[in-house]
C-alpha cells in the first residue's frame, strides 16, 4: 500500500467549509484550533479559487525534524502523528510546517500556550485504539474503523480526496483528464463537475446585470 | 577477604551514581490501524486484524466513496 494522502482539487472546492466542521465535529477539536481550514485566492473575484488545508503528512516532515523532544512519529501508512505526552509546546513545529498545520490551545490565565494539535489523518495517537483516552488527547481513530478521514468523506462536490495515495493520484487523474482543460480555462460549474460539451463553461454564473462570468473570464484572458 | 569486601563497599559507593535512562521516549508502537478497535463503529466490510483485508477495504472505500467519475458521466 502507498502512504495516505490528502489533495484538494481547487476547481471544485466551493469554499463551504464542511471539511472544517466535519473535522471539529468528529474529533470535538476545541474552541480556537482549526486541524483544517479553506483558504482563498482572489477571493470575490470571478475565478477565485478555494483548498482545503491541514496537516499533508509530508514524507520528509520539516515539523519532524526540527522537533526538539522527537515526538512525532510516522506510522506505516505513512500518517505523521505526534505523541502528546511528550510534546511541550515549544512551536518550532509551527514555524518550520509550510501548511500551518501546528495548532496550539490557549491555556490558563495568562494565554499558555499548550500541547500542539494537528490533523491525524484520522488515525488517533500512541494510544490504544478506539480507547476513550486516544480519543480525548487525538479524536476518533477512522482508519482503524475502516474508515477514511471525515472531512474527506464529507466533501459534498469531492474536491478534497483522501485515501491510498495511488487511489488519490488515479482519481484526479481521472478528472483532469477528462476535463481537458487547465489553469483559468478550467473555470466553472460544467467544467468542475462534468458536460457534455467540452470546452463550455455551461450556463455559468450570472451578475445582476446579465454578463456571464465565464465569457468574462475568458475574454480577459486573451487580452 | 580485604579484596571481597573492597569489592562489595566499591559496588555499593558506584551504584549512588546509578540514574534513571533519561532518553525521550516516543511511544513509536502505536497499534496498526488495520488492528481494528474492537468497536461497534468499526466498519464490517472487513477483517479486523487482517491487513491485507484493511487495505483493500480501504482502496475500495476510495474508490467508491470518492470517484464520481465511475458513476456519473
Amino acid at each position: 500500500m502507498a502512504r495516505m494522502k490528502f489533495v484538494c482539487d481547487a476547481e471544485r472546492c466551493i469554499e463551504c467549509n464542511g471539511c472544517v466542521t466535519a473535522c471539529k465535529n468528529e474529533h470535538e477539536v476545541p474552541w480556537g484550533v482549526n486541524r483544517r481550514r479553506v483558504v482563498t485566492l482572489n477571493d470575490g473575484v470571478p475565478g477565485e479559487k478555494s483548498i482545503s488545508v491541514a496537516c499533508m503528512h509530508c514524507s520528509d516532515a520539516p515539523c519532524m525534524a526540527v522537533c526538539p523532544v522527537n515526538c512525532f512519529y510516522r506510522t506505516d501508512e505513512g500518517v505523521v502523528l505526534h505523541d502528546k505526552d511528550v510534546c511541550i509546546g515549544c512551536g518550532y513545529c509551527s514555524y518550520a510546517c509550510p501548511f500551518g498545520a501546528p495548532q496550539f490551545p490557549s491555556q490558563g490565565t495568562f494565554g499558555v500556550r499548550g500541547k500542539m494539535d494537528k490533523c491525524t489523518f484520522c488515525a488517533g495517537g500512541p494510544e490504544e485504539n478506539g480507547s476513550q483516552a486516544e480519543f480525548e488527547k487525538y479524536g476518533r481513530n477512522r482508519l482503524a474503523e475502516g474508515k477514511l478521514p471525515a472531512c474527506a468523506e464529507m466533501c459534498s462536490t469531492k474536491a478534497l480526496l483522501a485515501g491510498d495515495g495511488d487511489v488519490v493520484a488515479d482519481i484526479f487523474r481521472t478528472r483532469v483528464m477528462t476535463r481537458q482543460k487547465k489553469g483559468a480555462e478550467a473555470w466553472g460549474w460544467g467544467t468542475a463537475y462534468g458536460n457534455k460539451e467540452p470546452g463550455s463553461h455551461g450556463q455559468g454564473a450570472q451578475d445582476g446585470q446579465g454578463n456571464q462570468y465565464g465569457k468574462q473570464v475568458q475574454q480577459g484572458g486573451q487580452q | 577477604m580485604k579484596r571481597t569486601l573492597f569489592v562489595i563497599s566499591f559496588a555499593a559507593v558506584l551504584s549512588a551514581c546509578g540514574d534513571k535512562p533519561q532518553e525521550l521516549q516516543t511511544n513509536k508502537h502505536d497499534a496498526p490501524a488495520y488492528a481494528g478497535t474492537g468497536k461497534a463503529f468499526v466498519n464490517s466490510d472487513w477483517k479486523q486484524g487482517d491487513k491485507a483485508s484493511w487495505e483493500s477495504h480501504q482502496k475500495a472505500r476510495s474508490q467508491y466513496g470518492q470517484n464520481d467519475y465511475t458513476r456519473m458521466n
